[in-house]
């Protein structure tokens, strides 16, 4: 524990800029997969324990068609897009067989799929790490703000998550698609009797909560390396998240995924040693005070 | 008259006399059978995961070895089989598998390509079977330096902590008086081997420059996805020199991240695991100027067979040999010597003959290695420092150790642990 240098961090502008950025960038990435899990789980009452291996074919797509295309966006567009296919598929193919089942049965459905999914990725791209390197657009210094420290690539990516956060919000508020999606997050029966095709709204979510893991795995891609099994942790987190901000909020997510972004980068400077536990304890203390997490409605 | 059967073989006597009589004829084919029968040899290793390209690379090495001697005909025409299984990285899933090779695939040997994470928890299943087990990747210090942790059957062929910290402090010491490098912190591993290596470097920092100071730490998980965090709360420090013992994809992560801050330019970075060749061509933006200690580099020692050695790998391979496999490959060069000197593939035999044996090597500082006796460690192999550029040979200005001045380190660090 270090609260001198808390205490001198909160007390300087660059120090708060810096941390700042920090947080917000380590809650961005968390935000587009959390919300992925939240919508999933929102609508279709399943958890997906997938959704890393998504955030997984993500970035290895998008390795992949940067290679081929030396184009970022082309590499992010593609990768987005094929999760978002993949994931249809696999809801089509596997986990609609599973809707009705219990837990359990769903988590090994999605359980088989993470490690055959992880032996696939090793037989197309290799058990080696691979990195694709900073595009040369954001291959830029960092910005200079107040004295602290902000990559243009940070500012890129906290720009484009928080874009996407608002289509999203958009889309489910203020859209027929987004009423039927909460319509049929409050009563399925209700909106399959109403002649609404139940299945291809299954579909569609799933699709886009994969189409946003694979979104994530893109824009991580320049900066983190890709290896057989690094959804594991983000999926961790991401659930953390979810239990936060509330199963099935968006608006949570994106509150706790940033509010445990900041918790990390703070953290590490007050308490280095004990950044995993802060982000715990936050949780511990969400459950006891409002179990059902920050933002969702009803009772937990 | 009764028939009288006395001395008249029976048909039931004829059967057994017969199936004697075979089994004694076949015994010499059934024994020489058995006696061609493979010395296997068990490596649990990491083949999957962000350090998968160093178990395969550990896998690689120790199976061309094993070729060569069989291709000479083995231990009077028995081969040895190599038989690796991936542990993932896990130390629980390595001891899983060890006893695994040992029981169900009969390996008398194993020779251990995991981390320390893994190493640890083999050295115990090792000792409860008293199979022999040469480590030939963990670097931690404690596997045989601390005697209670040291078994009599498990030996270690990597380079070690302590020898790298000595010469990287040495080192590094240089640089700080020359360059006016007060301020230090460190950004390694959560776990031992990160652990030790940032503490033994640092006091052998502050033996060879006493005027240094640690002024913070940072402990990244291994295998973490995002150091942000660790950037950040590096730049907040305000370090004027940064030590590093991440490794592998993990170094490169850090890289790049530290890149986007411009990080490499506001510290120095001393980045003990970085001249080896995944990590510098995987890293698409090196910064000139890390000082790292050779891991596996064909130019040094800058020696015909160690150059050979190398292209020898990569012509088979296509890629380029790594720090943990040159450490396979002379762990079953060891192994191998032990077989052919002994005729035994009985663990307690070569273990015997393991003990204080030198062989020539690519590897050696003076082209030998010897396995020391007292611990059970290797010792001569080829270390030195240098500064990385961003294209080959990657490191230049390398300065070899001097392995006299290890040893008389060694021997004061063990004595004020009371290892000695």
């Amino acid at each position: 524990m270090n609260l001198d240098a808390f205490a001198g961090c909160l007390s300087s502008a660059s120090c708060l800029i810096t941390q700042t950025s920090a947080g917000l960038i380590i809650g961005m990435l968390l935000f587009l997969v959390a919300c992925g899990v939240t919508l999933i789980f929102g609508v279709l009452g399943v958890i997906n324990f997938a959704h890393g291996a998504f955030y997984m074919l993500g970035a290895y797509l998008a390795l992949t068609a940067y290679q081929l295309t030396d184009s970022y966006l082309a590499a992010v567009l593609c990768a987005a897009a094929g999760v978002g296919l993949f994931g249809v598929a696999f809801d089509r193919l596997f986990m609609s067989r599973v809707y009705n089942s219990n837990v359990l049965m769903q988590l090994l459905v999605c359980y088989a799929f993470v490690l055959i999914l992880d032996d696939a990725v090793k037989m197309i791209w290799g058990a080696e790490f691979q990195s694709m390197g900073m595009p040369a657009a954001f291959a830029l210094r960092p910005l200079h703000v107040l004295g602290g420290l902000v990559p243009p690539f940070y500012v890129f990516l906290v720009a484009v998550t928080i874009a996407i956060a608002i289509a999203l919000g958009g889309l489910i508020e203020r859209t027929l698609f987004g009423k039927i999606v909460r319509a049929a997050a409050v009563n399925r029966q209700m909106v399959s009797a109403l002649g609404i095709n139940t299945s291809l709204l299954y579909a569609s979510v799933f699709g886009l909560g994969a189409l946003l893991a694979g979104a994530a795995g893109a824009l991580a891609a320049p900066v983190r390396s890709a290896t057989p099994g690094m959804g594991v942790s983000i999926l961790i987190e991401s659930f953390i998240v979810t239990v936060i901000g509330g199963m099935g909020s968006i608006a949570g997510a994106f509150t706790a995924a940033v509010l445990l972004g900041l918790v990390r980068s703070f953290g590490s400077i007050g308490f280095p040693l004990f950044t995993d536990g802060l982000m715990f304890g936050l949780m511990v203390i969400v459950l006891l005070i409002r179990p059902q997490g920050l933002f969702a409605r009803g009772s937990a | 008259m009764a028939h009288s059967d006395f001395g008249r073989p029976g048909r039931r006597s004829v059967l057994k006399a017969g199936l004697v009589t075979g089994a004694t004829l076949a015994m010499p084919f059934v024994a020489r059978g058995a006696s061609k029968q493979p010395i296997r040899i068990g490596q649990p290793s990491i083949l999957s995961g962000r350090i998968a390209q160093l178990g395969i690379s550990s896998r690689n090495a120790a199976q061309m070895v094993v070729d060569a001697f069989n291709a000479a005909g083995g231990l009077d025409g028995r081969t040895i089989e190599l038989i690796s299984r991936d542990s993932k990285g896990k130390p629980d899933e390595a001891a899983r598998v060890v006893r695994e090779l040992i029981n169900n695939d009969g390996c008398q040997i194993i020779l251990d390509s995991e981390a320390s994470s893994g190493a640890f928890a083999v050295q115990e299943v090792v000792r409860e079977t008293g199979t022999l087990c040469i480590h030939a990747d963990s670097e931690t210090t404690s596997l045989t330096a601390d005697p209670k942790i040291r078994a009599p059957n498990a030996f270690r062929c990597a380079r070690q902590v302590l020898h790298d910290s000595i010469v990287g402090g040495s080192y590094a010491a240089g640089i700080a008086k020359a360059q006016g490098l007060k301020r230090w912190m460190t950004c390694s591993p959560d776990y031992v081997y990160g652990r030790d290596s940032s503490s033994e470097f640092l006091d052998y920092l502050k033996v060879f420059e006493p005027s240094v100071e640690a002024v913070g730490a940072t402990w990244p998980k291994l295998f973490a996805p995002d150091y942000t965090e660790n950037v950040t709360r590096i730049l907040e420090t305000k370090p004027q020199a940064l030590y590093s013992a991440l490794y592998s994809g993990d170094l490169v992560s850090f890289i790049d991240q530290g890149n986007l801050y411009g990080l490499f330019d506001q510290v120095k970075f001393f980045a003990i695991n970085m001249a080896d060749y995944t990590t510098l061509h995987a890293v698409k933006k090196l910064p000139a100027g890390i000082y790292s200690c050779n891991r596996y580099l064909s130019t040094f020692p800058a020696t015909k067979s160690n150059a050979e050695w190398s292209a020898a790998y990569d012509k088979r391979y296509n890629v380029l040999p790594l720090n943990w496999a040159w450490q396979n490959a002379l762990a079953m060069q060891f192994l191998v010597e032990a077989i052919k000197k002994t005729g035994s593939d009985d663990g307690k035999v070569l273990a015997g003959a393991l003990r204080g044996m030198t062989v020539e090597s690519p590897f050696g500082a003076k082209g030998t290695v010897t396995m020391r006796a007292e611990d059970q460690t290797i010792v001569d192999y080829a270390i030195g420092w240098g500064v990385t550029i961003p294209q080959a040979p990657f490191v230049e200005g390398m300065e070899a150790a001097d392995w006299t001045v290890i040893a008389a380190r060694e021997t004061e660090w063990k004595k004020q642990k009371g290892w000695a």
